[in-house]
Formats: C-alpha cells, structure tokens, sequence
C-alpha cells in the first residue's frame, strides 16, 4: 500500500481548517472510529459544480473504513503511529519521528532530519484543532452547525484559470517544461485513470486558445447545465527536477488520488534515469520499487494559495484546495517548516 | 544594368515587394544592394536574435513597417520555459534613438512591456499600426499609451496576448481628435471596458473596416456599434448571447441585416444558440468564418449557419461540428481554401467528433483547399491517400491526432503511407506538421518528395536517427524544423552541421541528443546559437554524456545573446 502522501485527514479533526470559506466536503478526516458523511454546507444545497462533482467520490471512499487510517492526514506511512498529536505544537524535536515525510519521493538526499517533520505536522494538525472550536472532537455529524455557504459562483473558478496564465509572467521562470516521460505514458491514454498526467504541450493548441475554451465551456456549462467543468491545470515543481509537470486537479478527487499521480510522474527523478521519449511503459516502475525507494525521503507537498502563500497540502477540503491552489511544489521538509503556523494563522482568520 | 540611373532602379524595385525578392535583388550587386537597402521600407525578421537592431536599422534607413518574431513555435505550447526571451524593448530602443520613421510593427511570441509600449506610442509621429500575436508582458496601461499619443493610428490589432488588464479606461484615451482607426481588435482583452468610451470612439472613426469586440461587449452594445458603422468588413462579435424574445434581440437583427458589407466573421465568445440566426443574412456574403472560439455551440447549430455560407474561402471552427458537419461544409463551401478544425475539450476523457471521415468529405468537395489544420480522433492512410489525391495544392498540412501516437485506425498500422501520399502529391507544400504513429519510413518519403517543404513538425514520430537525415538531407529548402519526443540522437544533429546555417531554427527537445554532441556542433558552428534550456534552479550538470531536455538552436550575426536567463546555456 502506497504511502498515504497526501492525506485527507487525521483522526477525529476534520482537516477544515477554514470554516468560512470553502465548501467542499470532499475526503476529508476519515477516522479509524467512528466517520460520518461530513456534509459541512449541506453540499446539496452547494451550486458549485466543483463541488459536486466531488461529492459521489468522496462518499464512496468515506465509507470504506479499512482505508480511513491510509487517509489520515499524516507525515508517514500508513500504520505506523502518529506521533503525539496532541502534544506540545512545536514540540521538541526530541520525540523520535518515525513517520516519513509527507511527501517522500526522494530517498535521503540532503540529510533533513525527520523532527522536522514531526514539527510540521503537529503544527498542523494543532493548527486545525485550535480552529474547530466549538466541534468535539471526532464527531461530525453531516448537517452540523457549519452550514456555510460557499460564495462559490462560477466567477472565481474562471478567474482562477484566468489568473493562471495571466499570472505566468511574474511566476518565477521555471515554467513548463516540455517533456513528458515514459512513465506517464505518452498518450493520455486512460493507463492510470485516475493519474492522467497529460502529456505536456499536446495537443498543440495556444495555451492562451485553451485557456479561453476552458473558461467559456465552465461559463457554458453553469448556462446550460451541462457536464464537466474545465480543467484546472495547476504546475508541479519538485526540488531538484529539471524541470516541471502540470497536472489537472479536476481529474482527481481526493488527495490519496492526486499524491499517487504525483509519485508516478516525478518517480523518474527517485530513480534518476527516464527515457525521453514517449514509448508508454517502457520505464515503469512497479509499485514496490517504487515504494522502497519512497521510504526515508524528506520531501513535503505544498502548494501555493491565491494569497501567495505556501502551504502543505493536506489540511483543507479538497474542494477548497482545488479552488485554492494554483501551483504545487515537492520542496524539501526542512523549507517547509513555518508552513504550518501559516496554515494555522490562515484558517484562524477565515474563521 | 549599370547604366540605369538609381532612381530607375529603385522604381523597379518598388515593384518588387515580397521580402524573398528584394532580398534576392539585394544579392546580384553591390549597387543594386545599395539601391535595395535604401528604398527598402518593409522588413521581416524572422528571429529577433538573428540579427542586432542596430545593423537593421544601419542597413534599412527607410524603414517604416517592421516584423519581428521571437520565441520559438513551440512556446505556443508550454515547451518553453517562461522567461526564455523574445523582448522586443531593445528594439524599440534602438529605433527610437535612430531617425527611423517607424510607422507599423508586428510582433509575434514576443514578450513586451508597458515601458516599451509607451516609448513606441511617443517616439514615431507617423506611427499607424500595431499588431500583436501572442506576446505578452503588457498590460491595458501600455494600451492607453499607444491610444494615447500615436495620432494617426490606423491598426491596433492584438490577436490572442495575454494582457493583463487593469480594467482602466484606456478607450477613453483616444483622444477626441482620433478619427483614423481603420482595423481594431480587442477581443482578448479579459476585462471590461468602458462601453460608452468604445461606442464614441467608434462613432467617430468612419473609414473602421475591422472590428472585433472582446468577451465584455454585450449584444445591444453591438447592435448599437453596427449602427454607426455599416461599412464594416470584418466584425468580430463579443457576448452573443441574450433572451430570443428581447428588444436588443430584435433590432441586432435589423441592424445586421443591413450590414451588407461584412465579409468576416468571428467571435461568439460567449454565445446563445438561439442567437445565431442573427446573423445568416450576412452569411451569403462571407468569405471567412471564425467559430474556433463559440464553445455554446452544437454541431446542429453550425451545420444550419453553414448551410448559408457558400461563398466560404476560410473556415476555423471546433471539432463540436462533427464529421456530419464537415460533410454539410464539403457541400456548400465550394470554395474553400483554408480550413482549421480545433478541437472543444481537449482534455476531457470523451473522443472528438472528428475523425478521418469528415476530412475525406472536405477533400472530395472543396478541391481548392490548400491550407489544414486538423484535430481528430483519428486517421487512417486509406484517407490521407484520397485526400492527397482530391487536393493538390496543399500549401500547408497540419494534422494532430489528440492521441499522439495512434496508428491506423483501421489497420493498425504507422500513418507512414498516409503523409507519403500527402508530401507526393503536394509538390508545393512548404508547411507540413504530422501526428500518430509514424516510422523512419515517412520521413524518407519526405526526404524524397517535399522539395518545397519549410516547416516541418514532428512529434513522437521516428525509429533512428536515419529519421531525421533524410529530412536534412533531402528537404533543401528547410528553414524550420522542430521535433519534440522522437529518438533523434547525436548521428543526426552532428551529420551536416553546414545545413543548420541554411535554416532559420531548429529545436529539439525529448530527444536522444546529448550535451557533448551540442558542444560539438557548438564548436563548428560558431555563427549558431546553440542554447540548451533547463530550469533555473538547477546547475548545468557537465557531463556530455547527459540527454539534453530541450536545444534550440538557430543561425545568427550576433553571438550569443545578453539577455538569456540563467537557465539557458549558449553553448
């Protein structure tokens, strides 16, 4: 079982950190215990189309209860124990973390030392707890007091892809990259559905002709109702990789998904050798391999918000996240410290 | 020859116009070069980093019309990293410095700044015409400026830029003086605009043949626009969308019917289906139609607009139309020269419309077609031998299946034989770019059979270098050449380094060509630019043995460029 990089939620809190804001439910905090359907805005009332399309998905993997520790939230590999959650925030690295970063794709490379780790995900989750006041612990109900109402109008989705490539000449300059490896397959052939990591730059067409498509047909679509709303290409850049990826967030619905997609995408760079042209699975890792290679590394997923900030992924709906995110990057545990309290201070003033 | 006084000469010359000839007559000697340079007004240059604007500007003094291109084509495509270059500010300095009476500038993949701009706007009194396509870097302030100070401004054209808007009121800085606007093109502006501004500014521009409105131009905007300007040629239509029963509705569509001259049609960004039989009075009279942008639109839809349109030379529309739809095209457009078919969704799981079939049908009904691009879901040899035989004239061929590498649909075999019959039959093809599975087989046949052919694309196609060499050896008049993900290694790139001086370009990324082979050709070729892109953050790892990402390189008379970033090494 793969190592639960990005993980809905750990046990009892509800990774919400921001109550006011986003809606979506989406595969968050799944306990061992007890889990219930987290409704937290009444998602039926929701007119995002974002969000639900990503309520069906979330139930069904809510349900499963074999899988609610693999979808903690939590910087190590399933079944190992998280460390003490409740202790002090950020603890003294003393207490030995054995979980593994978050985000390990890379094996011990620039001797980041595991506490580090530790002092982000408590951070984190104490983070998230100081802010559900009012919520006992691990028991959510789906109607609960939270009704909120997410502003949610096709108005920021658009924007947002509208501002993604509006954006692209202040973002620093390592855009996007031309290659696509054989480990994603060359065509977007449905070899990993859920993981469709598409080719880059194919087909051919003008990012700007894509990005007015993309944002005419989610405007259509909330006209006439139809299915599917555009795509929301968000790039990836990893710590030492050459160059980046893009990925479409809408093709995943929860973070188990989208860190799967992610490991197969950047594995060449754990594994330090890829093909550069596009024979689908000539360089395929088998899971196993790739997993062993996982293990020890020290490398945290986060992810740039609207506001500029970068945060770890992991602790917001994924609903808010997909609204929020407008690039991620695999950066080394020890750049991430101080991410958490951001995450902290920032669902503390949404609330 | 020699007895011909200059102004005779140069009378003759005026005579000459296409860059390709006057830079032939340049060549025969040295005072018919003298003669050439200086009554020379329009200059094309086709990489900005070919040449300094010092020396352009030394040799042309008489320059007036100018077009620059920078990045490489396959930027359009995120192959390029973001700040890989193409500034044209250096440019506009140097010419505003000079004594250059600049007067029209055309810039394509360029990236500009609002500084720039403003010191275009203020430098060049007789300044008349913009035209920007895809470039970047400027914003709506930049726009004022140009709105602002050029007086006699006749084009400003800006063609899919992204262009960050500040929702300011730069139409309002036209001056109430400007009356020449002749062609204005707004229509990817992302933001509103101040609509009364626009409505005014149209009101006193009578000789307006061109416009097209962006996305915040509502119907009764426009209905109101039409009605000051009935000489339009070329109308690009904004927000099309409104109740079937509304009063704006109603008099759009009088007021359309009475535009008898427009020829041009685009836009429809945003657009009601039930809208569109406005316009099918105009539709008789068109020769050139743009729906690549109407995603509300359904096959059923375009197939009854296009029913109309049988006067058509130039069709782009999206793939939502179909094969059907194509075959209605086939029918009726019997003129039809141009045709690009883009596809809706490209990243949705569903599979496009459009298939060979519709290509068939366009090749057995619009016989003049000389110009495709195509996106379908899939292609078969069988139809790209008719098409070849039902279509000569192809000038240029482009064909994408959104599944990179799919074979035959029928056979299951490489797509070799399909292009073969495309590059044999198509004596005069100079544009060719191919997709789906594709051996080394197809590149010999281009090799022997496309002597015109300028451009070619090429991705995830190929078996071996010999691939490539038959290219480069049997393509004489190749200027551009871009391949991306096809096993093209060092054998190929090093075998004739000479021809590289012959081409404008050529990139290679995703191939098999390594660093040492790129310091080799570096080394050999010292009038290229061999630059070897990665991300910035990382170093050049040194060993040659090392696949490079991504290589362009091109010819050049300045050396190694200074405002390459750090992520680019010029070998």
């Amino acid at each position: 079982m793969s190592p639960p990089l990005l993980v809905a939620e750990e046990e009892g809190q509800s990774n919400i950190s921001t109550v006011a804001s986003s809606p979506s439910l989406d595969s968050i905090s799944h306990n061992g215990t007890a889990l219930k359907e987290r409704n937290y805005l009444g998602l039926s009332d929701c007119s995002s189309s974002v969000d639900s399309s990503n309520v069906p998905n979330m139930s069904d993997e809510k349900k499963d209860n074999m899988n609610l520790k693999a979808t903690e939230l939590r910087l190590g590999l399933p079944g190992s124990l998280s460390p003490e959650r409740d202790s002090d925030l950020y603890a003294s690295n003393s207490s030995k973390l054995d979980e593994k970063p978050l985000f390990p794709l890379l094996p011990t490379k620039d001797g980041i030392c595991s506490s580090s780790q530790k002092t982000v995900v408590s951070g984190n989750k104490r983070g998230f707890s100081d802010t559900m006041e009012g919520f006992p612990e691990g028991n959510f109900t789906g109607n609960s007091g939270i009704n909120v109402m997410l502003p949610r109008s096709s108005g920021p989705q658009p924007a947002f892809m509208k501002e993604m490539p509006a954006k692209v000449p202040q973002e620093r300059p390592s855009a996007a990259n031309g290659l696509s490896h054989n480990h994603t397959g060359t065509p977007a052939n449905g070899s990993a559905p859920a993981a469709k990591a598409q080719v880059v730059g194919w087909p051919p067409i003008r990012s700007y002709r894509k990005n007015s498509l993309a944002n005419t047909s989610k405007n259509n679509d909330e006209v006439d109702g139809k299915p599917g709303p555009a795509s929301l290409f968000v790039k990836v850049s990893m710590d030492g990789a050459p160059y980046l990826r893009k990925v479409d967030l809408r093709n995943y619905a929860t973070y188990q998904e989208l860190s799967s997609a992610l490991e197969k995408m950047f594995s060449c760079f754990t594994l330090g050798q890829c093909g550069s042209h596009g024979a689908p699975g000539r360089e395929m890792l088998s899971e196993s391999k790739l997993r062993d290679l996982l293990h020890g590394s020290e490398f945290v997923l986060t992810y740039e918000d609207k506001d500029g900030d970068w945060m770890l992924v992991g602790d917001v709906p994924w609903g808010m996240f997909i609204d929020t995110c407008k690039r991620l990057k695999i950066m080394k545990g020890s750049d991430a410290i101080g991410l958490a309290p951001r995450a902290m201070e920032k669902s503390k003033s949404r609330s | 020859m020699n007895y011909f006084p200059d102004e005779v000469l140069e009378h003759v010359f005026d005579y000459v116009t296409s860059h390709r000839d006057r830079n032939a007559v340049s060549l025969v000697c040295k005072s018919w070069y003298r003669v050439e340079r200086c009554s020379r007004q329009r200059v094309f240059i086709g990489n900005c980093y070919s040449i300094s604007p010092e020396r352009v500007i030394q040799r042309f003094p008489g320059l007036k019309s100018l077009t620059l291109k920078g990045k490489p084509h396959f930027a359009d495509f995120n192959l390029v990293p973001h700040e890989w270059g193409g500034y044209v500010s250096p440019w506009i300095e140097a010419l505003a410095k000079s004594r250059v009476g600049l007067e029209e500038l055309k810039l394509k993949r360029m990236v500009v700044s609002d500084d720039s701009l403003e010191l275009l706007s203020y430098s060049f009194p007789n300044f008349k015409s913009l035209v920007l396509v895809s470039c970047e870097g400027f914003t709506t302030d930049g726009l004022a400026a140009i709105a602002a100070n050029c007086r006699l401004l006749r084009d400003l054209d800006l063609q899919e830029n992204e262009i960050d808007d500040h929702r300011g009121q730069w139409l309002n800085c036209f001056p109430d003086s400007c009356t020449s606007l002749v062609s204005l093109n707004i229509a990817c502006l992302k933001g509103d605009i101040n609509l009364g501004a626009l409505e005014r500014l149209v009101a006193r521009s009578p000789n307006l043949k061109s416009l097209k409105l962006n996305r915040a131009v509502p119907l009764d905007t426009l209905q109101r626009i039409l009605m000051r300007t009935p000489q339009l040629t070329d109308l690009g239509t904004g927000s099309f969308v409104d109740e079937p029963d509304s009063e704006a509705y109603f008099k759009l569509k009088h007021t359309i019917s009475k535009c008898r001259s427009i020829t041009s049609l685009c836009g429809f960004l945003e657009v009601s289906p039930h809208c569109l039989p406005a316009v099918y009075p105009l539709c008789s009279n068109l020769t050139s139609l743009n729906l690549s942008y109407a995603v509300g639109l359904q096959g059923s839809d375009l197939m009854k607009l296009i029913r109309h349109c049988v006067k058509l030379q130039r069709l782009w529309i999206l793939d939502s139309i179909g094969d059907d739809g194509l075959c209605v095209v086939a029918c009726t457009c019997k003129d039809l020269q141009e045709l690009r078919v883009f596809p809706s969704l490209p990243f949705e799981a569903g599979p496009s419309p459009v298939t060979e079939r519709g290509l068939v049908a366009i090749s057995v009904g619009c016989p003049k077609l000389h110009s495709l691009l195509y996106f379908c879901q899939q292609m078969t040899n069988a139809a790209l031998i008719t098409v070849a035989k039902n279509c000569p004239n192809f000038i240029r061929f482009r064909l994408c299946t959104l599944d990179p590498t799919k074979p035959d649909a029928d056979t299951m075999q490489p797509l070799d034989e399909g292009f073969g019959a495309i590059v044999q039959s198509c004596r005069r093809l100079r544009r060719l770019s191919m997709s789906g599975l594709l051996t080394d087989r197809v590149f010999l046949y281009i090799g022997m059979y496309a002597e015109q052919l300028e451009m070619l694309s090429v991705a995830f196609a190929g078996e071996s270098d010999k691939g490539m060499l038959y290219v480069l050896n049997g393509c004489k008049k190749i200027r551009k050449l871009e391949i991306r993900d096809s096993p093209f290694g060092n054998m190929a790139l090093l075998n004739d380094v000479g021809k590289y001086e012959t081409m404008r370009s050529l990139w290679m990324s995703s191939c098999e060509v390594t660093l040492g082979a790129c310091k080799t050709l570096a080394r050999k070729m010292p009038r290229l630019n061999v630059e070897i892109m990665n991300e910035n953050e990382v170093e050049f790892n040194l060993d040659d043995a090392q696949k490079v990402d991504r290589m362009y390189l091109y010819r050049s008379l300045t050396g190694k460029r200074k405002d390459a970033p750090d992520f680019v090494w010029t070998l």
